[in-house]
């Protein structure tokens, strides 16, 4: 079965340009250069942790997010300080993104002490919540009440804030994410949905996967406000339609549903092949016509914002910041035996204020 | 002292907790306008507001995942399960994120969340709303399991739930919900992890939890009554944390167990308890340690059948009599 490119909601309005949108207009050549480097950051660290997964350094799964690098980065840059994030587990773009340090990542990743789930969660769960960074999840959509939840806490806290919660193009079809639509809707909860549409879920494409003319417009049934960011590569169009929802949670309590449209360059983690269900031609057009880092870079290039020596100067920093990385990770010590059983209750790490008695492990 | 049923008692828990601290809601399908399936929430919505009893949609999954991520957050939400055979629907959100959350992100978040709601058989309502899952719960490293056997208990257990800093599954019974005992005004706490000794005596130990502890008492009275046996009877209260010390101490006095509960016989409590016992008080044991749940299979519906396979006074005193052999 063939299916129709999915529509977006409104036509473009004709002309539209991102860069013009007023929250791009006003940033400064700093700003720009943020957002390039930052994208910049997040490939060289991923390149530079497959490499580590090559060498048996890393274990599991490392689902990479290269091709996708300007949502996450998109998204942070239009947050505010009461605005909090999660998400699956591709979420190294995310972290690095809300300001987590490589260190801690790809010791994390090394599963050692250091790393910033102190080598208990592993590359799919990071978390950081002084950056209000809530993971990490590895269960596809199982994060999403969760999101609804922060979002219910800021709400109930009077706090002006919104969740923004991410899932891939698989996970709207699991039961909890509907619930959470419809607990969102119902309640008017400031939590904007974000669907990071990839086109697959592992090998399985959207049009084998998900019914219906579009992801987003299944908020319809909702009566929640959504919308299609076609461009999801342009780092500066996926501000300015966020910035939209986060605005309309900030000052309406309303939640929405964002459908992203990017495009995954490696198989769905590091191990799985990544042509088999798909053309390679479909990977090597998106890399030549859209890639986020590059389409950024030639925009600003024209502009004159960055220069050939700038742009080699923030590589070469991104991917000497990528190596102390894993250096850091490879000099860092392991968990011990002890650890296992640490951060399992609140009241064992805690003695002090225990208030119960008995028998928490049984070994 | 005031003389208040376990539905009362528990009403009293939530609202002190909800009056102590503006980050405690309560929430589940029907607590506040219908005043809770089981009338356990009764008049605290006219009391407290919407804001702190609400009303949810019929969606486990959803709305105990927006708790979790509430505490997250620094609410103290108590979710009520409608029945506690529910929690299934939403496995995934208490096993995965609730209990492991602290876990993978290495002490960073905590979760204090409580889902409570009743976990009993016998009110011929079929297998699909008899569970009790207290062994599935406390199999989860990071899960809390309460499961309180009278008003006293319910209450003082209760605040202490939802003060706790942990995920805590508290589980009730609806045969329990009208049983009234004297339970003193304002203010008290039963510490999770402490069991209770009903009743003390020398030639045996019955161990157990819930609804079936309370019918152990009847049996401990046949016992002395008929054969002038003198058991010990204890309640556990709290199942993880687990208050070995009060379990290990009796059997060596008495040097015969017997464990009683309404789940089913594999990997219950009792299972855990009798290889704790073998595991530690081993050389005390004149005989081995006996277990008495339901009859293994779904809860059957059939009202004369369901008594027969669930814990009866009967059935204890028969199995507390072959411990003795
Ligand atoms: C409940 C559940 N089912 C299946 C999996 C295995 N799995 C992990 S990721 C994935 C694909 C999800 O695709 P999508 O939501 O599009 O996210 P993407 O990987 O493209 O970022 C699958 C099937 C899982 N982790 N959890
Ligand atoms: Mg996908």
């Amino acid at each position: 079965m063939t299916k129709k490119p999915a529509p977006t909601k409104k036509a473009e309005v004709a002309g539209y340009n991102a860069r013009q949108a007023p929250i791009n207009a006003k940033l400064g050549n700093d700003e720009l250069i943020a957002l390039y480097r930052d994208m910049v950051r997040i490939r060289r660290f991923e390149e530079r942790c497959l490499r580590s997964y090559q060498q048996g350094k890393i274990g599991g799964f490392l689902h990479l997010y290269i091709g996708q690098e300007s949502i996450a980065v998109g998204v942070v840059s239009v947050m505010g300080k009461n605005d909090h994030v999660i998400t699956a587990y591709r979420d190294h773009g995310h972290a690095l993104a809300v300001g987590m340090g490589m260190n801690e990542m790809m010791a994390e990743n090394y599963g050692k002490y250091t790393g910033c789930s102190k080598g208990k969660g592993g590359s799919m769960h990071y978390f950081d919540p002084s950056r209000n960074f809530w993971g990490g999840h590895g269960i596809v959509g199982g994060q999403i009440p969760l999101g609804t939840g922060l979002a219910y806490a800021l709400k109930y806290k009077g706090l002006k804030g919104c969740a923004l919660a991410f899932m891939g193009d698989g996970a709207v079809n699991q039961g909890a994410v509907h619930e959470s639509y419809n607990l969102a809707a119902l309640w008017s909860l400031p939590v904007i949905f974000v669907i990071e549409n990839n086109g697959y879920s592992m090998g399985t494409s959207q049009e084998r996967s998900s019914a219906g003319p579009s992801l987003a417009q299944r908020a319809e049934g909702y009566g929640m406000n959504w919308d299609i960011i076609e461009n999801g590569h342009d780092v500066l169009e996926v501000r300015d339609k966020v910035a939209a929802a986060i605005k309309l949670a900030h000052e309406k309590s309303l939640p929405s549903v964002l459908e992203i449209r990017t495009y995954r360059y490696r198989g769905h983690s590091v191990a799985d092949p990544d042509t088999t269900y798909r053309d390679k031609k479909e990977i090597e057009e998106y890399k030549a016509t859209k890639d986020p880092l590059m389409f950024c870079q030639n925009q600003l290039l024209g502009e004159k914002v960055l220069t050939d020596e700038l742009i080699a100067k923030i590589d070469e920093a991104a991917r000497a910041e990528a190596e102390t990385s894993a250096q850091f990770a490879e000099a860092s010590p392991f968990p011990t035996v002890e650890d296992i059983q640490k951060d399992v209750y609140w009241e064992a790490d805690n003695p002090a204020d225990r208030k119960s008695q008995g028998t928490l492990f049984f070994n | 002292m005031p003389v208040i049923s376990y539905r009362e008692a528990l009403r009293a828990a939530m609202s002190e907790e909800i009056e102590r601290d503006p980050n405690v809601v309560l929430m589940g399908e029907e607590v506040a306008q219908f005043n809770g399936a089981y009338k356990i929430s009764e008049g605290m919505l006219e009391k407290y507001g919407p804001k702190r009893i609400v009303d949810t949609p019929i969606s486990e999954a959803g709305f105990i995942g927006m708790g979790v991520g509430a505490a997250m957050l620094g609410l103290r939400p108590v979710m009520e399960l409608m029945f506690f055979s529910f929690y299934s629907v939403a496995f995934d959100q208490i096993f995965n994120n609730a209990a492991n959350i602290r876990y993978m992100s290495g002490g960073l978040i905590n979760c204090p969340i409580v889902l409570r709601g009743p976990a009993n058989g016998g009110t011929n309502v079929g297998a699909t709303h008899s569970h009790t899952p207290e062994s599935i719960a406390a199999y989860h490293p990071g899960i809390k399991v309460v499961v309180p056997s009278n008003a006293y208990d319910a209450k003082g257990l209760m605040k202490s739930a939802i003060r706790d800093n942990d995920p805590v599954m508290f589980m009730e019974n609806t045969i329990l919900y009208g049983e009234t005992m004297e339970v003193p005004d304002g203010e008290y706490l039963v510490p999770l992890g402490k069991a209770s000794v009903l009743r003390e005596g020398k030639d045996l130990s019955i161990i157990g939890h819930g609804r079936a502890i309370q019918m152990a008492l009847k049996s401990a009275d046949l016992l002395k009554e008929k054969h002038n046996i003198s058991a010990e009877v204890i309640d556990l209260r709290s199942i993880r944390p687990l208050d070995e010390e009060t379990i290990l101490n009796s059997v060596k006095k008495t040097n015969r167990a017997l464990y009683v509960e309404e789940s089913k016989p594999f990997c219950s409590v009792g299972a855990m308890v009798a290889a704790i016992i073998s595991d530690k008080a081993f050389d005390y044991l004149d005989a081995p340690v006996k277990r008495l749940n339901s009859i293994d299979a779904p809860a059957i519906y059939s009202m004369p059948l369901e008594k027969l396979q669930l814990p009866s006074v009967d059935r204890i005193y028969q199995a507390a009599l072959e411990t003795l052999k």
